[in-house]
Parts: structure tokens; sequence; C-alpha cells
């Protein structure tokens, strides 16, 4: 182990009834000059911040005309025709249609169901899909001849409610143990509907590709993304290229969360056909508005879920189902949907487990891959349930989940046994302790109950109440099931003819510091200076594929298999030499020439997975992350001020930890934007705020004071430990933050964003400060009654060890119907 | 008018957006383009010291006027670019927080950041916040880039140590 944690260990907590592993606290806000905190700074920092790195938008190519996509503007129809104005003259516009595309007409992803360019007598199946390219010699002219195309099409009836589709995507149905019967002989059952909705990625930097026509014939794209090789792929299928002939690279990327996994595919291959049809580089790039209106959001999602308590306060029933809607086409649904199924339990121990998931398809714009990848929608879920059962049951949220979470040799519902690793009650802990929870918690309680059940109490007139809410999530690190084996990714590391050290990776840079810990972890393995490792450009035809930048497995995996490789390198040189690598490799280059080694990904040792069954290891570890959030809700407007936010997080091991804590506030970030204001309306299947101005994502006055945790608890697959950081911290943001809105109005609000007007509506129809459950205000009666009923009925539940009242009344039963 | 300290002179329609002028005209390409719209803030540029949405400014509101962008900000190397090792105080203390992520609105930010300290205002958080308020980031939550411009602030209000 030679990784450099660059601050001395933690004491070591004293978890109780469990074997905590070792944890790093990073102490949070210290400002340091002259170095972040023993770590390099960032590879590319200086060039960013002089304006001297180039983005897509910032490369000039001479002679480069403008392309522009010709979007539908209905949701469902069939394209009868593309007709172009005859009194424009076209001689100096080329215009590419799908009858254009030399190969199969699909975006190559899992399934071939979308096509580049819908056909003319094909089927348009939502709002602003592309039909036909344009490209001009200057923006005007690309405006104008825009303006003299029309779509001739026919309308056909759309779907834009999910539970009326009956396409489905995929499916998944998980089962343990008889859920059913331990429903029936729950003490409590606690029922609920959540709905989240859409979520723009709102990288900073719009989507943006240049393509470039090879004298091959080939095409070369330069562009903001995520997935080299995943456009690589596609270039290829459509437009019948080999290898060689298709070339990608990664512009410096303004941001991608996901938003640049599978879209930019599209945009690359929109760009290529105009390129070689007009013969020459054609830059596409996006507005904000046609980002907004045409490219991929987070699955809006409806979560059903059904829990069930023993007299002794175990959890021993969940039932679950989850609908996501896919949007018109399947992009990366399926896996989106198995993701979901899999974290939909939340990190509790649970011997009763049924999961069933669908994803539909609606004629609205496809979603596709954000940052947490399905889970935040399901954890969201999972979360309120939680908070929701310690209401009923006086408990709290703290002790409740101590109780639940997952320790060490629990097992999950596809039956994995959690071997190592498992931190879910260190996170919890370090967060709740560092944002004194109860202390807080014992404070807003008072005041709420000062205030009085219709408000009047209100102190001196104060609008404002406050409150402190929690939440504890997982995510499994890296690909799901056997993903990462059928990936088979490679890395190769290069000691160069001039003596230094290149690490070949197609793992991209988007700010979360892929091009810094690369050359920190391959500089650690070898024992030489960072300033001697390089990092080749993302560019396919110099890098091996090392698989996407996603799912947070570029740490874990591609940064493992990085080390890998240096020590194979390290043992061929000291081999050869028989000197110490970091004393030998400089004459070693020089006498014996370049030496490279090209390292594949192999399996993790014992982790096993069916994907027929889908059961066994659904990932080889998990990160655990748990979010304290307060609160300040103004009663009279319903908005939602987030105060101070704690977030602790394990990442099995911190590489640079001014990195991985950039990590956990950006991500907390997204999911408090999640929780509060970020809102696609929709209407006949149409973004409706579809600009900057309309969609609002968290300023520097939104945003609290992120306090970030990192926790250590390796994985030991991985050969430095570690298990990624950066979709974490989106899971537990939303509902740590709804949660304590709860706590200072006693309303909850079942569907994200908690918006004034959801706030407004649910204080209206309980009284402002009502601490009780009673009185939901939500349409769907059936379930919000059962609820209800189970809160206001007595129930029995053993004192020992939860502090909870104790009646004799008759245990109450949940109707089980449903 | 004057471009970081350059007098520029360009030909161009007087409705022609400064952040066009700047990008395709002059070539400085530090200065981004996130909305359009005067939303993001990512094309922040000091006017007369101002801090402007130059995606909002026509060209010819700044005729005879001192314009400064973010390649403005680092000492020059020989070819005219800037210098990547002669950060200027704000720079330095981005790169080292972490203020900088993918760093698509760290010129607009650094902009921001340097109007905020030229007023001369107390560095406090609140202040800082809302000096930065007009420039989203999507990245970093604003936690290490509050801490930049406090780090900064401390920084240029003191000597060098050697």
């Amino acid at each position: 182990m030679t990784i450099r944690t660059p601050t001395p260990r933690g004491p070591v907590r004293s978890a109780p009834a469990r074997s905590a592993p070792d944890a790093l606290v990073v102490p949070p806000g210290e400002i340091t000059t002259g170095h972040a905190r023993g770590a390099p700074l960032r590879r590319e920092g200086p060039a960013k911040l002089t304006g001297v790195a180039k983005y897509a938008d910032d490369l000039v190519f001479p002679g480069a005309w403008y392309g522009g996509t010709v979007r539908s503007t209905e949701a469902h129809a069939r394209l009868d025709a593309i007709e172009l104005d005859p009194g424009f003259d076209w001689s100096g516009v080329v215009v590419v249609s799908a009858a254009d595309i030399p190969g199969d007409n699909v975006v190559s992803l899992i399934s071939d169901d979308q096509p580049v360019l819908v056909p003319v007598g094909g089927e348009i199946r939502h709002h602003a899909e592309p039909v036909a390219l344009l490209a001009a010699p200057d923006r005007g002219m690309l405006r104008e001849a825009r303006q003299r195309l029309t779509l001739r099409t026919t309308p056909l009836p759309a779907v834009f409610d999910p539970l009326q589709s009956g396409e489905v995507f995929a499916h998944f149905d998980i089962r343990r143990g008889d859920v059913e019967a331990a429903l029936a002989g729950a003490e409590l059952v606690v029922e609920g509907i959540y709905r989240v909705g859409h979520q723009e990625q709102l990288y900073i930097e719009n989507q943006a590709m240049i393509a470039v026509p090879r004298d091959d014939g080939g095409v070369a794209v330069h562009g903001s993304l995520q997935c080299p090789y995943y456009i690589h792929k596609a270039l290829k299928r459509a437009l019948l290229l080999d290898d060689r002939r298709a070339r990608v690279v990664q512009t410096e990327t303004g941001g991608g969360f996901g938003g640049k996994e599978e879209y930019p595919s599209m945009i690359a291959l929109h760009a290529a056909l105009l390129a070689l049809k007009c013969k020459r580089p054609v830059r596409m790039i996006y507005e904000r508005h046609e980002d907004i209106a045409a490219t991929t959001k987070r699955h809006p999602a409806i979560v059903t879920y059904r829990s069930g308590v023993d007299r002794e306060g175990h959890l021993i029933a969940q039932d679950i189902e989850v609908v996501m809607d896919g949007g018109a086409y399947t992009t990366l649904t399926p896996v989106v949907l198995s993701r979901g199924t899999l974290h939909a339990g939340g990190p509790y121990a649970c011997e009763n487990v049924r999961i069933r998931s669908r994803a539909v398809a609606t004629n609205t714009p496809p979603n596709g891959a954000f940052r947490g990848f399905g889970a935040p929608q399901v954890e969201f879920a999972a979360e309120m349930q939680v908070n929701r059962i310690a209401e009923v049951l006086k408990v709290s949220p703290l002790e409740l989940r101590r109780r639940w979470v997952y320790q060490r040799g629990d097992v999950t519902p596809t039956g994995q046994v959690l071997r190592e690793s498992v931190a879910g009650e260190e996170v919890l802990l370090r967060a709740t302790e560092a944002a004194e929870y109860e202390r807080v918690r014992e404070r807003t309680a008072g005041a709420r109950a000062r205030r009085g059940a219709d408000g009047s109490g209100r102190e001196g007139g104060d609008r404002t109440a406050s409150g402190i809410g929690l939440a504890l999530g997982w995510h499994g690190a890296g690909f799901t099931g056997s993903g990462e084996v059928h990936l088979a990714s490679i890395a190769s590391v290069e000691l160069t003819a001039d003596g230094r050290i290149a690490v070949l990776t197609a793992s991209t840079e988007m700010g979360q510091g892929t091009k810094t810990i690369f050359p920190q972890l391959a500089a650690a393995e070898l024992g030489v200076p960072v300033e001697d490792v390089d990092i080749a450009p993302q560019d396919t035809g110099i890098v091996p594929d090392s698989g996407p930048t996603v799912a947070s497995r570029t740490a874990m995996v591609v940064g493992g298999l990085v080390i890998k490789a240096c020590r194979r390198l390290r043992e061929e040189v000291e081999a050869r030499t028989g000197r110490p690598f970091a004393e030998a490799y400089r004459d070693d280059a020089r006498d014996h020439g370049p030496t490279r080694v090209d390292q594949q990904f192999e399996p993790y040792p014992g982790v096993q997975f069916d994907d027929a069954t889908y059961s066994g290891d659904a990932y080889p570890a998990f990160g655990w992350a748990a979010c304290v959030a307060e609160v300040d809700v103004d009663l009279d407007t319903g908005e939602v001020a987030v105060r101070n936010v704690v977030a602790a997080d394990d990442v099995g091991r911190v590489i640079h930890p001014v990195l991985a804590e950039g990590q956990v506030e950006g991500g907390t970030l997204q999911a408090i934007g999640y929780a509060t204001i970020e809102e696609i309306k929709l209407e006949d299947g149409r973004y409706l705020n579809d600009r900057l101005a309309t969609y609002l994502i968290p300023t520097a006055l939104d945003a609290p004071r992120i306090t970030s945790i990192l926790v250590e608890a390796p994985f030991s697959g991985a050969p430095h430990g570690a298990k990624g950081v950066g979709e974490l911290p989106m899971d537990v943001g939303a509902p740590a933050v709804v949660d304590a809105i709860h706590d200072a109005t006693g309303v909850w609000i079942h569907d994200l964003p908690a918006s004034p007007e959801r706030i407004l509506a649910a204080l209206g129809a309980t009284g402002p400060t009502s601490s009780s459950s009673a009185g939901r205000s939500r349409s769907d009666k059936d379930v919000e009654g059962a609820v209800d009923a189970a809160m206001d009925a007595p129930i029995e539940v053993g004192t020992d060890p939860l502090p909870t009242e104790r009646t004799d009344a008759q245990p109450f039963r949940a109707p089980t119907d449903r | 008018m004057l471009v970081n300290g350059d007098a520029v002179e360009v030909d161009v329609p007087g409705m022609r957006r400064l952040l066009d002028v700047l990008r395709e005209d002059l070539g400085l390409s530090g200065t981004k383009e996130g909305c359009g719209e005067g939303e993001c803030g990512a094309c922040s540029v000091l006017l007369d010291g101002e801090l402007v949405d130059a995606c909002l400014v026509p060209i010819c509101q700044v005729d005879g006027h001192v314009v400064r962008t973010v390649e403005g900000l680092a000492g020059r190397a020989v070819d005219g670019q800037p210098d990547l090792s002669q950060l200027d105080v704000v720079q330095s203390a981005f790169l080292e927080t972490g203020g900088a992520q993918c760093g698509i609105c760290t010129p607009g930010m650094l902009m921001a950041a340097h109007a905020f300290l030229a007023s001369g205002a107390d560095p406090t958080d609140e202040a800082i916040r809302e000096a930065i308020a007009g420039n989203l980031c999507r990245c970093t939550g604003y936690t290490k880039i509050v801490d930049a411009i406090v780090l900064a602030a401390h920084s240029a209000s003191q000597p060098p140590v050697e």
C-alpha cells in the first residue's frame, strides 16, 4: 500500500457493537497555502484559471461551418416530408436527412431504437427530436435556412403518463423472504407514494462537438464528452467506419454529471454527417435553450413503498414498486432502472423484501444518465419511509437508523453478503455528531411546540420555522453486476524513451480530478515524483478503451488498473536492472527504450453476480453516505433556505482530500437543488422551462455552508482501497432536506421538489405548525388513509431498546390489498 | 478600447456582443458563454472595473472603455499568452483551495472575485456569496470558491513572507 494519505489518521471511533473500519477524517473548511493539503494541485488547474484551457467552442478550425439541428415540434407524429422552400437559395447550405446516413440509422447504445435522424415515413416520438441537419458558413445563413425548412407531419396519439404506458423498456423483480406474510404479521405498516420529477444536469458548458473530415474518408470529432469509446462505437456503426477512421478526441469539458455520457454520441454523429457532406469542419455548439430542451434528464419516478415493523421495532418487510419514465427511447434506461431497483431498499437489513420495478416509454424526450443513476429517486423514497416510521414510533430517526443499518455480514435483497467495507453506521454517527443532530433536534422540537398547533404562538411574529433532517444512503461502487467483467477495461502505463511515465486511459477529466489523481496513484506506486508522470490525451487514436467515465468507477476501477499496471512496470524494470525502479527507470529508458504495460480488468475475487436470476453480488462494494441538513422555512411563502449541511461519505480510501471534498460539496448542492427548486414543467410532452432564466439551480446565496467528512472503509478488491465518491452525496441530500422541512413545519412533502407551492399547500391543509401526522392532503387517499390510520392508531412496540411510548391497545393492521 | 492593458480597435457592427468580440475577433476565448441571456455569469468581465455579463453588452457601449478579462490576470509569457507559473493572488487561491473544478465558470468567477476584492468590502462569507451570486457553478457547491476568495483577501492584505 503506497498511497499517501495527506493527513494523519484520526482517532478510531468506538462505534458500538460492530467492528468499525479505521476512519480518517479530514478537517473541514481548513485553508492552507501552497498545496492542496499535501496532495498535488489540480493538474490542469493553471490552464483553467488563466483562460488558456481549450473547451470545444474555444477551438478554431479554419473554414469551419456552423451546424444546426432541425427538431420536431410535436410529441408523437408521422414524418411525412421535409420541405425546402424553393424561394431560398440552398446552394450555399448543406442539408442532411436520414437518407444521408451510410450505415445503420441508430445511435448505438443498449437498444437500437433511437434513430440518428427520424426518416421520412418514420415516427417522431418526442418533442425536440432531431429530424434534419443544416450547415452554413455563418450563423445568420444557418438561421435563415432553418426558417425555410418545414416538417410536414401527421399527428399521432401521445402518451405522457408513465402509468398509462404499455411499452416497457425494462423490468426487474427481486424477492427475498416472504414479504406478504411479514406484512400481515407486522405491528406497523407504513405506506407511501413518492414522486420525483426530471432534473437537468446543467453543466455550465453546453454540449459541443466539432467534426473534421479526414483524408481517408473518416472523421475526427473533438468535443465535450465523458465517454470517448461510446462515441467511437456510435460513429463506426452509423457511418460505416473502422476503428482507425473514426477518431474521438475529448476537449476540456465543462462539467458532465452524466449529461455527457450518452447524448454526445448523437451530437457527434450529427456533426460528422454534416462534415462529411460539406467536406469541411462543422461546429455543432448547442445554445442553452436547445441543450435544456433536447438533451437527457434524470428519470422521473413513482415509488410506492410499504414497510413493516415488528413489535420490537425491527424492520421486517419492504414491499417496493418503482415506475420510471424512460421517455421516448431506451438510452440507458434499463441500467438506470437496475441500479434504482438494487438501491430501493436503502442501506437497511430486512429479511423480507420484494422490489418490483419497470421503466416505460412516454412521448417525452429520452431520459438518461445523471449522477446517482436511478439511486437518488428510490433512496429519497426509502429515507422518507424511515423518517416517517421514526415519527410514528416516536423514536429518533438517528436511533432507528442505528438499529436498522447494514452491518458486516448482513445480506442484501439479492443475497449479497456484505463481507467488508460496511460503513453505514460510521458515516451516520460522524455526520450526526458533527452536526450536533440530537441537540439541534431538541431545540427545533421545542420551538415547534411553542409555536403551537395553529401557529398562533409564533414568537415575535417570527415567520420562519427551523428544522433539522437526516438521511442515510448507500451507493454501489462501479458498474452493476457483471458489468465490469463485460466492459473488460484496459489502462496502460508507459515508461517512455525520454524517461518519463505516461498514463494512458480513456477516463476523462470533467472537473472531478482524473488528471490529478492518476498521476498521484502512479507516482506513489512507482516511487517517482508526480511531476514525472504525464497523462495521455483522451483521444481514441492514442489511449485504450478504459470504459466510460461514469458510475463513480474512475478512481476505483480504472485507478486500480493504473496501479496494477505500474506494479508490473516496476517489476519488469527492476528485474531487468536489478535496482529499485525509482533509481533505475531513467537509465532503463535510455538503455532499453520505452516499456509499456497494458492492464486489463480482472474480476474482483469472490464477487459473483447472476444476470439471469438477478442474484449475488450486485456490486463489488458499496460506498456509504449520511447527510444532516438544517433549514429555515418561511411559513408565509413556503420558501426553504438550507442553512447548514454536514455530509459524511465513505469513499474507501481518500486519494486527494480537496478533490474528494469537492465532489461531496458539489453533489450535495445538486441534491439540494433537486430537493428544493429544480423542476421541469411539461405541457404536451414539451419542457416549458427550457431556459436558464426559468430552470433554476442554486446560486451561492442558495447554497448552505457544507461541511464534508471523509470516511475510509477500504475495499480490499481495489489495490488502493478506493470505492469512488462522485455519486454518493447525490443520494442523501434530498431526503435530508425534506426531513428538515418536516421537522420545521410538521408536514411531509412526498414529491420533489419540495417547492414553496407544495409546502404552502401542505401547510394550508394542516395548519402551519402541526407537529402531528394528521390531515395529509394528497390525492392518493387510499394509501395515505392507511398511513394516517397507522399514525393515529395506538401501536404497540417493545420499549427495549426503542424509547417509544407503550400502549396496550390492539395492534394496528394495515390493509394489505394493495 | 483598452483590453487587458492593450489598446484595441475593432471594426464590427455596434450591436455585436462584447462576448463575441472578445472570443472571436480578439481570440480571447478565456471568457465563456453559458447561457447567452445574463443568467449564468460565465462571461463575466470587468468593464471600467464593474462586473458585467459580456453577453449582454453591445460593443458600441465599450467604445473608449477599459475591459479586463481572465487573460489579463496572470503574468504574461514571452508569446504574450498568460504565464501559467505567474498566477495572481486570486488564481493561486482558487488553485490551492479547489475553487475550480470543471473550470467553465472559473474565468467569470475570478472576475467577480476581483470586483469584490477591489471594492474593499469585508470578506465575510455572506458578502462573498452576495458578490458571486450572479455566477453559477454546478461543480463545487461554492464552498471552496468562498474559501478561495477569503484566502485571496487574506493573502492580498499581507506582504509575502519570503
